[in-house]
């Protein structure tokens, strides 16, 4: 989902805001005219929150194409003003990593390493792996009360996804599958 | 947190007790300076000296898992001195409340146990009521029987000598922290409690936060600005996700999951039994109802109450959270696990043991930007025997925070929009995506079914668009609850209908939606008071900022301090003003018998001083599972209330083979189990190693020098790693003798660019009686050199 600057304007509501968001390069006319100074014209930026801990500092993502070039604190957010810690700082090499693993990953049963295979292939199997436990251990009746759950298949995580992210998997696999143990990072 | 970052700089006293901002939280510092630089004074109680303590006026040493000697000590001090707050506690506490004469409490233990069951009869603690039905009370405090009094006979128990004997905590220190922290007893003056995962990972983790909570209240710290107590949250969404239900006993918005007992076989029953008789739960109905609209839309009607039989209802009185859900592997009861973005085989508790659990496994899927110890779990280079392990694993690639869109909620309940900067890694996706499509997916499958049982399936709605990519912003409108008839966003959870004419996927967030804007997505950065920042963002609920603050003004109104209006009544206008949101129906006058009730929430609005949960309505001190010495204040040992789990998973050491205290923490340069920053070059360079903290005379005794490789042991498993002798770690001299204690971080594990032992190999599988957080933060060790 792009932004355009005009979008990101109008949300970012009142003049104190747009002024400090114009410094950075959003305003179109500023942004070329220092355009032959800065070489951060040319980039966009784009504001995000710090995905480690929960204090929720602002930071502007500033990429060009395919790169992250760099990434500051986002000197308008009323928490961090700018500053970030040492994680925060060092945001850039969650994308920059090598390690990041970017294919869809299967390992057959007793199988000793990984095999790169496909989205399609990879999301079949996790329905149908889904859907076999599930349909097999599925409970709809217990005593004549209908209860509609399975105690088979256990969900775990959230605490580093979005709020978006977290309503669909909660609806999914409770509302939608009857799963029972359904637990995240706030527990432990 | 009750409050939010940038209120902390109002405070005049702060305590920080298990928790170390300084390093796990470093920008909150900023408002904590800001608070000292103004004359604030801070305070860290913490079992080790961490940059927090550093930065402390006084720094209290506590041994791991005595915080209810701490603060009861704390509590005692106060009363007996009379320096609590006494408008706030006789007015907005439930101090003066009576309580029934079947209440008793002897040699640790309250009235109503059952043995054999481990949990007590509630009942037996009940607030007395007259024929009406409304609770006794004596506005004097001066009833044996009144609330007051019972804490006040409960906690002169808690004398210094022996607290200090408990805890280890110098006299003089000690002193003078009660002595600091009590001087916001003034009418005017506001203390904050911070804490953390040091003070809930215990086997009395909910009792040691109801004993801040109590401290709070007697000094008249809720609901002001400057005060409150607030919990640091660790994890950049660990606030939302719990929002959002993602726990077996929560739906949305803190509300139950049905389960088979009686009360549950309806609807109507199930609301019964959840809904309170007073406060303002007594809506639940309302927001239980407009939820499920949310999970099946026109599926969910009148006729079938709401698709209620579609939830899960979880079998009565079985604990399924996360040690359970270990346990219930280690059995061979669960088929599949679903992993999104999390990676127990370092951060849970017994993690060897966790581990060997995955196993028996037929199938798992892990969702991450990594490959985690989880996700690799049957290689070789974790030790298995990957012919032996017939598990069957799916990775699918994530991709990071800043290559999406969508919230996260921060510690202070903001919820805080993040733009997509960049398009997903390779062929990484958002777990947005990722689960639309395995949804959509699934429904496909259902679609042509008869079968009742897949009937919930089929009603659930997924109306996000047909392509791989959902739409979010339908997503957010949903989450918000719009009028299923006229499709209008509903503007607050007050206006939520429980007759199926509303829906709202999560009530607390109700409001961050209205009209035609994403509040989440606010960038209005101005001060208008009090650093509220009320146009920025979004904080749930209703955009408040402070919880509770009514109590921020005095009986009439009036705000108690001059310098820190949080709203104030206005005769003139007839409303509450001010800087925040009311906590409070805003046109709520003294003419109401209700002006003086803050606490909305609770049956009759004041704050739980008395407060019924599983060990019992005040807290008591109990020794961790593990532990060096004998309860000092009973004769009981472990928490009454705690469950045991799996026996085979949870070996417990004795102090005479493991004589140290141990806890874990973290580093500012990791985090959690070290997935995301041991995988990065700079994260990594600048903390490569796994190390444990351990005191100069430890290491003495020992024959440790700084760096040797040692190796520390429990009763549960053993790792190796550098010693890090410090200064930071002192004995603690005790009521009969003196202990060790050391500390380690819990980042490390196999994988990654830099890899160490796993602190969490060590650590019990026992957990808190209410909340079943494992008891991570106080265990028996030892430890040696490595040959």
């Amino acid at each position: 989902m792009e932004m355009t600057r005009r979008q990101f304007l109008k949300i970012s509501g009142a003049v104190a805001a747009t002024l400090a968001v114009i410094e950075l390069g959003f305003d179109e006319k500023g942004a070329q005219a220092k355009s032959k100074e800065f070489k951060i014209a040319e980039l966009k930026p784009t504001p995000t929150i710090c995905p480690y801990c929960a204090v929720g500092c602002g930071i502007l993502v500033y990429s060009k194409g395919d790169d992250v070039v760099y990434t500051e604190g986002d000197p308008d957010h009323p928490i961090n003003e700018g500053s970030l810690c040492s994680k925060g700082t060092t945001v850039r090499q969650v994308y920059t990593s090598e390690k990041r693993i970017t294919k869809p990953l299967y390992r057959a049963p007793g199988a000793d390493k990984w095999e790169e295979v496909d989205w399609d292939f990879a999301l079949d199997k996790v329905a149908k792996n889904i859907k076999e436990t599930r349909d097999r251990t599925f409970i709809h009746k217990e005593n004549g009360l209908t209860v509609n759950r399975t105690d088979s298949i256990a969900y775990l995580g959230g605490a580093a996804l979005d709020n978006e992210e977290c309503h669909l998997l909660q609806k999914l696999f409770r509302a939608g599958l009857g799963l029972t143990f359904i637990e995240h990072q706030a527990r432990i | 947190m009750t409050n939010h970052w940038n209120d902390l700089k109002h405070a005049d006293v702060l305590m920080i007790i298990g928790a170390n901002p300084a390093e796990n939280h470093p920008i909150s510092f900023r408002w904590i300076l800001k608070a000292l630089e103004k004359g604030g004074k801070l305070i860290s109680v913490d079992p080790r000296f961490t940059r927090t303590s550093q930065m402390a006026n006084v720094y209290g040493q506590l041994r791991s898992g005595t915080d209810i000697p701490f603060i009861g000590g704390m509590i005692n001090y106060i009363l007996e001195n009379e320096l609590y707050h006494k408008e706030y506690v006789a007015a907005y506490t439930n101090a003066a409340y009576i309580i029934e004469d079947t209440y008793s409490f002897e040699d640790g233990m309250f009235s109503g146990y059952d043995k054999d069951k481990r949990s007590y009869d509630k009942t037996k603690w009940a607030f007395k009521k007259d024929e009406e039905g409304k609770t006794l009370q004596d506005p004097t405090l001066k009833d044996p029987n009144c609330v007051f009094q019972l804490m006040k006979k409960h906690f002169s128990r808690y004398d210094i000598d022996t607290v200090i004997g408990v805890t280890g905590t110098a006299k003089e220190t000690y002193l003078d922290i009660c002595k600091t922290y009590a001087s916001t007893g003034e009418v005017g003056k506001a203390g904050t409690i911070l804490y953390a995962m040091g003070g809930t990972q215990h086997t009395v983790g909910t009792q040691n936060i109801r004993s801040y909570a109590i401290l709070q209240l007697l000094l008249g710290n809720i609901g002001i600005q400057g005060g409150g107590v607030n919990a640091l949250r660790g994890e950049s969404n660990v606030q939302g996700s719990t929002d959002f239900g993602l726990l077996y006993d929560n739906v949305p918005g803190y509300m139950q999951v049905p389960t088979t007992a009686e009360t549950d076989f309806t609807y109507q029953g199930f609301l019964d039994r959840i809904t309170p008789k007073e406060g303002y739960w007594v809506n639940k109905p309302k927001f239980y109802t407009s939820m499920l609209k949310s999970f099946y839309g026109d599926n969910a009607t009148k006729g079938n109450d709401f698709g209620y039989d579609y939830l899960p209802k979880l079998s009565a009185g079985r604990n399924y959270s996360f040690m359970r859900l270990f346990d219930a592997m280690y059995r061979k009861e669960l088929e599949g696990l679903l992993l999104f973005g999390s990676n127990p085989a370092v951060g849970g508790p017994n993690a060897g043991k966790e581990i060997e659990s995955l196993s028996n496994l037929k199938w798992m899927v892990a969702v991450d930007l990594f490959e985690t110890e989880t996700s690799s779990f049957w290689q070789k280079e974790a030790g298995a025997d990957p012919a032996s392990i017939q598990t069957e694993v799916i990775f699918l690639p994530a991709s990071s925070s800043f290559e999406k869109e969508g919230s996260v909620t921060n510690s202070g309940r903001w919820m805080q929009y993040r733009w997509q900067a960049i398009k997903p890694k390779g062929e990484s996706k958002a777990d947005l995506e990722i689960v639309h499509m395995l949804a959509r997916k699934l429904k496909d499958m259902y679609k042509n079914s008869s079968n009742p049982a897949d009937m919930p399936m089929k009603a659930m709605t997924w109306d996000y668009g047909e392509s791989d990519h959902p739409d979010i912003d339908l997503v957010c409108r949903e989450i918000n609850g719009y009028d299923m008839k006229t499709k209008q966003q509903v503007k607050i959870f007050g206006d939520l209908k429980d007759d199926g004419s509303t829906c709202s996927g999560n009530w607390i967030y109700c409001g961050f939606y209205p009209e035609n804007e994403n509040l989440a997505k606010r960038r209005d950065s101005t001060d208008e008071g009090m650093s509220n920042f009320l146009n920025w963002s979004f904080a749930w609920p209703a955009n408040r900022r402070i919880l509770y603050n009514r109590a921020s003004a005095d009986l009439n109104g009036k705000a108690w301090s001059k310098d820190r209006v949080g709203i104030e009544w206005n005769a003139l206008e007839g409303k509450w003003k001010g800087h925040d949101v009311p906590d409070f129906v805003v046109t709520k006058g003294p003419d109401d018998p209700t002006f003086i009730d803050p606490f909305i929430m609770m049956a009759g609005g004041k704050g739980a001083i008395f407060a019924s949960i599983n060990e019992g309505p005040l807290p008591e001190h109990y020794e961790p599972y593990e532990n060096p010495m004998k309860n000092s204040f009973s004769s009981v040992q472990l928490n009454p209330a705690v469950q045991f789990g799996e026996e085979e998973m949870n070996a417990q050491g004795d102090v005479s083979k493991y004589p140290i205290v141990a806890t874990t923490y973290r580093l500012s340069e990791h985090w959690q189990s070290g997935a995301m920053t041991r995988s990065q070059e700079w994260l990594a360079e600048l903390v490569p190693h796994m190390f444990v903290e351990i005191s100069e005379e430890l290491a003495s005794e020992k024959g440790i020098k700084n760096k040797d490789k040692i190796v520390v042991s429990s009763a549960r498993g053993e790792i190796e790693a550098y010693a890090m002798v410090t200064k930071r770690f002192k004995p603690y001299k005790l009521k009969e003798k003196t202990v060790h204690h050391i500390g380690m971080p819990w980042h490390f594990g196999y994988k990654g660019i830099v890899t160490g032992g796993s602190a969490n190999r060590l650590t019990p599988h026992i957990g808190d009686a209410n909340s079943t957080i494992p008891e991570y933060k106080a265990f028996l060790c030892d430890v040696r050199r490595a040959k």
